[in-house]
Formats: structure tokens, C-alpha cells, sequence
């Protein structure tokens, strides 16, 4: 497909709007936003994110529970968890993004294969459902005898007042063995997942992260945060890092182990990969226990020698660079290989993602080294720093949602705080502005002038954006993925990635080529022809605002 | 058969007006069932000499789905039919949900069956509309005909506003109308000229006042109603009265709640004239 050029972004956008009544085409307006980069400063133009979806629009967002069970805490496979509401919610919460676990040997513990719910119905819908908790918890402590178990609330649990924390409390000094923990994610929560992943962020830091001072063996301790394993991209990740010398003492949450979060405070680093889903953590971590962190992205092979190469230079040791730089130049060999092959093909395609809270991000540099154009991006459930950086984080506005969801006082521990790096240190690698020390550019900066940022993106905008701009292919979910088929564009699910996987890393970022060139160059899209094409449409505009 | 609600303040006195009404009633020879919509359960005390056993939602509990009219159903003064829904502890569920269900059980078991031959079913609902569930016997015709129940005190009133509030915003989709008000009397002077003004602003009418009686209290701690306990007692008549006037209504209005300020103004008007 040839991508229209000659129709500017004002134009799109007007059209986006024109099917609007006024006062929801004047609030979408302020979340589609043209971009403008200041090469000098990143000064971006601010764009509304993080608020209310408009009832009536056929939003791709998700719920608070499915920030929480679904994204952060479902890729960890020794937490028992058990969701307190009724069994839809536990069904599709399990297991539909893929992400992939790989217990060390066939005893250890693995609860990823099941869903625990409590099924709450009618009965205690009227009675309160505390009394079912604590016997699932009962039973399930005496099928698995985990190690922790965590309690997620589902919509009801919030409406009916069950303190699924008293029940946590009580059932743990039965039971003192397990560490037993609630998560008030009730779905309602916040505006979307994004509320989950903060209210899953709190309690792993309250209740897991520091219990255990055991230092893992090695040199260079490393936390991996915003990683959850998805088509096995964390398998990938450890493979580099164990090539480097590089040790991962906890993954939040890809592959991980309850274990391995107690003891994530004995780390020296925190690389934070999805800003948004655990960047709470990460600052977290470093009031209360003295671990800077900064942002990588392991998603693009140039990015991923980027990410690691800022891991050289936090060490600063020479015989770490040594090794990364040996690692690069190995890996790339291949990578640089299928690339010179793919991009004869994909060199001059376009893409356009929405997807996620970073991932839209991530992937724009899979898709730059393929020679190929993101002509317009958006989050689902970002926040205005992840669109236009850090730096705007005093400026952000703090509504009566995002109150809902408590922030956490932290300070210093008075005995576990260490310090990674003097003052002074900190300093330097802080003025360094590729290390983007505790800091986030954000995606926009990164994007091309006039291309189209456009948040929590919906139904009808996807539809006119295909129309005009016919890109060659479109990343979203699952969602999304039938309805944009339809329409003749291939679809690559960046939730799940389909079947296919990794895309992090270096093998990830093969994989991907390979991939993203078999989808924007099969002639099979080619042949779709939608119903609406072939017949004439109804249509028709508001007679009033 | 027709189908009528009380609704009123908490503490109002809904459950004693409803079932010495009701006793009237009965006497007429009219067959009547009352539903307790209330988790205390006490909605049927009077009319059964005693506290009903078996709650819908307790039965149900027990039961399970396998639950029969017979399990829930007791029979009262003068085969008054009385149901009590029930519902959770204090601080625990959703009671709301609770009289969802149980009236939709009662409808399903044939409760409200043309073999049951009813001249009234009456809904006797915990405090003010304060959430869905509670607004239940108003909604899709389950009551057709509403009686707030309420006194010249201030607060009364304000709840009996607020309960038209909710009243309008059925009758807009349904069919239910407002009969009247009953004044329950508390003493409050110039009462019955207040809630008949009351009555008035709302477009509704005072169906009747109820003077305050020392004998429904003695009535009710023998677990009677008036009519059941002392026949003869002029405060029997008063309910007699309440039921026949009742039985001969032909007021239905949609109401015309009261601003804050005008219903303020209408107790300052009446109720500090000394």
C-alpha cells in the first residue's frame, strides 16, 4: 500500500473531529497532538493524557484489575493469586499476554498454569464474600503450600465493602508461614490499567521487596523493571546479561520468583524498561534503599547496545565495557545480516502503534532500523511524562482519579539504605545526557516533526487513520487486531505478539525483521475486501452539539 | 390486585403504620401479603404474633435454588400472607442486591399468582431510596402505588422529599404513582396544617392523620396490631379509617418535589408561627 502524502496532519486531525459533538471534540482535540520537537531543548507540545475515557466511545483501555492481576503481577509464577470476584474476571485475566515462565527444575513451584478465583456469585454478593476468601485461601494452602499468596479485588468487592486486607491479616497469622497480601484493584479504579499497575507497584514494595538480605553472587547486580516475559523476551535479556557478566537479580515481573523480589534491594541498579507500569517502583526503591535507576529499552538491536552500553558506563568499570562491547559486536554480526536483507524490502513502509504505556515507544526503533516510517503513535494508558518526558512531571495536573490510588510516603531505611554512588558520582552520570539518569525522555521527543500522537485512540480515529493514511502495518491488541484486518492492514499484536516471539534483544529484534517483513510484504491484504467497500454507506452528523 | 410501597424516614414508624393498615384491611375480608424489604426482618412482628423464621435470602442460602413458596411464606392475622427478603449482617454484602433477588424469587415462585387471588401486596422498604436496591419495588412495576409515611418533624420531610425525587424518576418509566402522604403524628404542632401543606406543593393529598396513641406501643409489645389487640380502642378506627381510605383512592399523581429552599420556607412558615 502507498501511504498517502499528500494530506497534511491539521487535515486528519480535523477530520478525527468532525464526526464529534463539540464538547467531545474539543476534549479529543486536546489528545491529538501534532508533533513539534525543539531540537535544543525537547520541549514537546503538551498533550491531555490519563483522563477519563468518554462514555460512548469504543476505547481500547483496560481496568485497574487488569493493570494489576494482568500486566505486573501475572508473570510471576510462585505468587498464589487469587482473584475475589466473580470467575470472569480471574478466566481473562490468565495467561493472554503470553508471558512465559521457566521454573528451574520440575518441583518448583509454577501456579501460572491455573486461575484461582473465588467465583463469587449472588450469595455473597449479598452476604459479603470474606468468608469465601478465607477458605479459598484455606484450600489453596493446603493444595499448594505457596510461599505468598496475593488477593485481587474484582468491581464488587469495592461495591459491597469486603476488607480483603483484614482477611490478608487474619489468615496470615494463622497461617505465619505464607506472606499473604491484598491488592485493592478494584476495576473501577483510576481511568484505566495504568491505576492497577500503581496500586500493584505499592504492595510489592510494602509487602515483598526487602525481606530477604541475601545477596546474590556476583559482580554487577542489576533489577530488570517493566519486563514480563512476553513470547519469552526475558529468556533473550538473561542470555545477554549472562554473556556480559551481568548479574539480574530480579525480573519485575517476566520469569520471576517470589524469592528473588525479596531480596531485589540488594541490587545495585534498576533499569526500567515500561516506564509507566513500574517506574513507582523504581523511585520507590531508590528513597528507601539507595538504588538509582534509569531507563533502557532492550526492544531494537541498536537500542538494546544502547541500553547495555549505559549499563557499562553506571559501573564504569573497564573490564564490564570490555565484555559488552565483545557482546555487541558479536550479536550484531547476524542482526546486521538479516537487516541488510529485510530492509530491501521494508525500506520506505510505515507503521503506526497504539498500543500499551511504552511499548509504542520501544517498537519505533525496531521499525527505524528496518528503514521503515512510524507515520503516527499513541498510548492506551500513558501519562504525560511518558509522551513528553519527565521533566513535566511538576506541571501534571493531579485529578480526583489518580487521587484515588494512595502514594506512598517513603523514606530512607535507616539500616538497609546503602549508597551505590557518591554524590558526586550521581552528578556526573546525570549530566550525561544519554544515561537519562532517573529520567525519561519520553516518546515524543524521538518522534518525527508533524507525525500524529494521538491518546487512548479509538475505534472511529483508528478507522480514519487507516483511510488516510493506508499504513502498511498496524500494531495494537487484540482488540483492535480484526476489525483493522478488516480493512486490508495487517495487524501485529505488540500485547502478545501474536505466536511468535521474542522481539527483545538481539535474537528478539531478528525475529521481529523477519517477521515485519513477511506481514507488510504478503499480498494476502491485498484481496481483503470490506463489506463497506463494496456497498454504499449510511452515514450521517449530529443535528445538535 | 394492586401493588403498593411504604416508603418513609427510618424510625418513622413504616412497619406499624403498614401492618395496623394492613390489619384493617384484613378485616374488610381483603387478602393481602406483605414483603419485608427491610434485613432486620421485622417488617411482619405484628401481623405474625412474632419475628417471621425463614427470610428469602436465608432460605435461599440454605436451600439453594431448590426453594418452595411454602418455605418463605407465613400466614398471619386473618391469613394475612407474610414474607420477610432479609439480608446480611450489619456492614457486610449489599442488602440492595438482597431485595433484588428475593423479589425476583417471589415473582418466580408464583407468589404474585392469579391462583393467589390478592387484593394487595404491600412493600414495606428499609429508610430512604438510598440505593438501587431500594428503589426495587418502585422499578419495573413491582409497586404501583406509593404511601410516604411521615411526620411534621423537619427531617421527615426531608426524606419524604427526596423519596418523591425518586418516585419521578420511575413514574417517568414506568407506572408508578404517588398515593399520599400518612402524617404519623409526633406532636409537632400545627402538624396535620403542615404536612397538608406538604401534601399540597407536591401535588399530592394527606391521606390521613394518625394521631399519636400510647396503645400501638402497648399493642406492640404483645406483638399485635391495635385492630388485633383492643378492636374497640378509638386508635383501631383511626387505622380503619387509614384502610378504607386506601381501599377508595383515586389520587395517582406523578409528584413535584420541593426545592430545598422552598420546603425550608414552608417550615418556617408553619412551624415557628407562635
Amino acid at each position: 500500500m502507498n501511504q498517502n502524502t499528500t494530506i497534511s496532519p491539521e487535515e486528519i486531525k480535523d477530520e478525527l473531529l468532525r464526526s464529534y459533538p463539540a464538547k467531545v471534540a474539543k476534549k479529543r482535540a486536546k489528545q491529538i497532538i501534532i508533533n513539534s520537537v525543539d531540537k535544543a531543548t525537547d520541549e514537546v507540545p503538551e498533550i491531555m493524557a490519563n483522563v477519563r475515557t468518554i462514555p460512548g466511545i469504543l476505547t481500547m483501555r483496560g481496568c485497574s484489575y487488569a493493570g494489576c492481576r494482568g500486566v505486573v503481577l501475572g508473570p510471576t509464577r510462585d505468587i498464589l493469586q487469587i482473584t475475589h470476584g466473580p470467575i470472569g474476571c480471574g478466566f481473562y485475566a490468565w495467561l493472554t499476554r503470553r508471558n512465559q515462565t521457566k521454573p528451574a527444575t520440575d518441583k518448583d513451584e509454577n501456579f501460572m498454569t491455573y486461575s484461582m478465583s473465588t467465583d463469587m456469585t449472588e450469595n455473597e454478593i449479598i452476604f459479603g464474600g470474606e468468608k469465601k476468601l478465607k477458605a479459598a485461601i484455606e484450600e489453596a494452602i493446603s493444595i499448594f503450600h505457596p510461599k505468598a499468596i496475593g488477593i485481587f479485588a474484582t468491581c464488587p468487592v469495592g461495591l459491597i465493602g469486603d476488607d480483603i486486607h483484614a482477611v490478608a491479616r487474619e489468615m496470615e497469622s494463622l497461617h505465619p508461614e505464607v506472606n499473604i497480601f491484598g491488592f485493592s484493584c478494584e476495576g473501577y479504579r483510576g481511568v484505566s490499567q495504568s491505576a492497577g499497575h500503581h496500586v500493584a507497584n505499592n504492595k510489592v514494595f510494602t509487602d515483598v521487596v526487602g525481606l530477604n538480605d541475601t545477596v546474590k553472587e556476583g559482580k554487577y547486580k542489576i533489577n530488570l523493571l517493566g519486563e514480563y516475559n512476553i513470547g519469552g523476551d526475558a529468556f533473550e535479556l538473561d542470555r545477554i546479561f549472562e554473556k556480559c557478566g551481568i548479574t539480574v537479580v530480579s525480573t519485575f515481573s517476566g520469569n520471576s520468583t517470589y524469592d528473588d523480589f525479596t531480596r531485589a534491594h540488594t541490587a545495585d541498579l534498576n533499569l526500567v524498561m515500561c516506564h509507566r507500569s513500574i517506574n513507582y517502583l523504581a523511585e520507590m526503591m531508590e528513597k528507601k534503599y539507595g538504588l538509582p535507576w534509569f531507563k533502557v529499552n532492550f526492544i531494537g538491536a541498536y537500542d538494546t547496545a544502547k541500553s547495555l552500553r549505559k549499563i557499562g558506563e553506571y559501573f564504569g568499570d573497564k573490564e564490564l565495557k570490555d565484555k559488552i562491547e565483545k557482546v555487541i559486536a558479536e550479536e550484531m554480526i547476524v542482526v546486521e545480516e538479516i537487516k541488510k536483507d529485510v530492509t530491501t524490502r521494508t525500506t520506505g513502509k510505515t507503521a503506526m502503534l497504539f498500543v500499551g504505556g511504552s511499548r509504542a515507544h520501544h517498537y519505533q526503533e525496531l521499525f527505524k532500523e528496518m528503514g521503515m516510517k512510524t507515520i503516527s503513535a499513541g498510548y492506551e494508558f500513558a501519562h504525560r511524562d511518558d509522551y513528553e518526558g519527565r521533566k513535566v512531571l511538576p506541571t501534571v495536573k493531579i485529578d480526583a482519579d489518580s487521587r484515588n490510588i494512595e502514594e506512598l510516603k517513603v523514606s530512607a531505611d535507616p539500616e538497609k539504605f546503602k549508597e551505590r554512588k557518591k554524590a558526586s558520582e550521581l552528578d556526573s552520570l546525570k549530566a550525561n545526557k544519554n544515561m537519562e539518569m532517573n529520567d525519561y525522555i519520553g516518546m515524543m521527543p524521538e518522534m518525527d516533526e508533524n507525525t500524529l500522537i494521538i491518546d487512548d485512540l479509538n475505534h472511529h480515529e483508528a478507522e480514519v487513520l487507516i483511510e488516510k493514511y493506508k499504513p502498511d502495518i498496524f500494531c495494537a491488541g487484540i482488540k483492535e487486531k480484526y476489525v483493522v484486518q478488516k480493512s486490508g492492514v495487517p495487524v501485529k499484536q505488540l500485547h502478545s505478539y501474536d505466536y511468535s516471539g521474542p522481539y527483545a534483544g538481539f535474537v528478539g529484534a531478528v525475529n521481529f525483521y523477519k517477521e515485519i517483513d513477511r506481514m507488510v510484504n504478503s499480498k494476502v491484504w491485498k484481496y481483503v475486501k470490506a463489506p463497506w467497500e463494496k456497498e454504499t454507506q449510511l452515514a450521517a452528523t449530529y443535528a445538535c452539539d | 390486585m394492586r401493588k403498593i410501597a411504604i416508603y418513609g424516614k427510618g424510625g418513622i414508624g413504616k412497619s406499624t403504620t403498614t401492618q395496623n393498615t394492613v390489619a384493617g384491611l384484613a378485616e374488610m375480608g381483603r387478602k393481602v401479603m406483605i414483603v419485608g424489604c427491610d434485613p432486620k426482618a421485622d417488617s411482619t412482628r405484628l401481623i405474625l404474633g412474632g419475628l417471621h423464621q425463614d427470610t428469602v435470602l436465608d432460605t435461599l442460602r440454605a436451600e439453594g435454588e431448590d426453594v418452595d413458596l411454602e418455605d418463605i411464606r407465613q400466614f398471619g392475622y386473618k391469613n394475612t400472607i407474610c414474607v420477610e427478603s432479609g439480608g446480611p449482617e450489619p456492614g457486610v454484602g449489599c442488602a440492595g442486591r438482597g431485595i433484588i433477588t428475593s423479589i425476583n424469587l417471589l415473582e418466580q415462585l408464583g407468589a404474585y399468582a392469579d391462583k393467589e387471588a390478592l387484593d394487595y401486596v404491600f412493600y414495606d422498604v428499609l429508610g430512604d431510596v438510598v440505593c438501587g436496591g431500594f428503589a426495587m419495588p418502585i422499578r419495573e412495576g413491582k409497586a404501583e402505588e406509593i404511601y410516604i409515611v411521615v411526620s411534621g418533624e423537619m427531617m421527615a420531610m426531608y426524606a419524604a422529599n427526596n423519596i418523591c425525587k425518586g418516585i419521578v424518576k420511575f413514574a417517568q418509566a414506568g407506572g408508578v404513582r404517588l398515593g399520599g402522604l400518612i402524617c404519623n403524628s409526633r406532636k409537632v404542632d400545627k402538624e396535620a396544617d403542615l404536612i397538608q401543606a406538604l401534601a399540597d406543593k407536591l401535588g399530592t393529598q394527606m391521606i390521613h392523620f394518625v394521631p399519636r396513641d400510647n396503645m400501638v406501643q402497648k399493642a406492640e409489645i404483645y406483638r399485635k396490631t391495635v385492630i388485633d389487640y383492643e378492636p374497640t380502642h378509638p386508635q383501631a378506627d383511626e387505622y380503619r379509617q387509614l384502610a378504607t381510605k386506601i381501599e377508595n383512592n383515586k389520587m395517582f399523581i406523578i409528584p413535584k418535589p420541593l426545592e430545598t429552599q422552598e420546603l425550608e420556607d414552608l417550615l418556617m412558615k408553619y412551624g415557628f408561627m407562635d
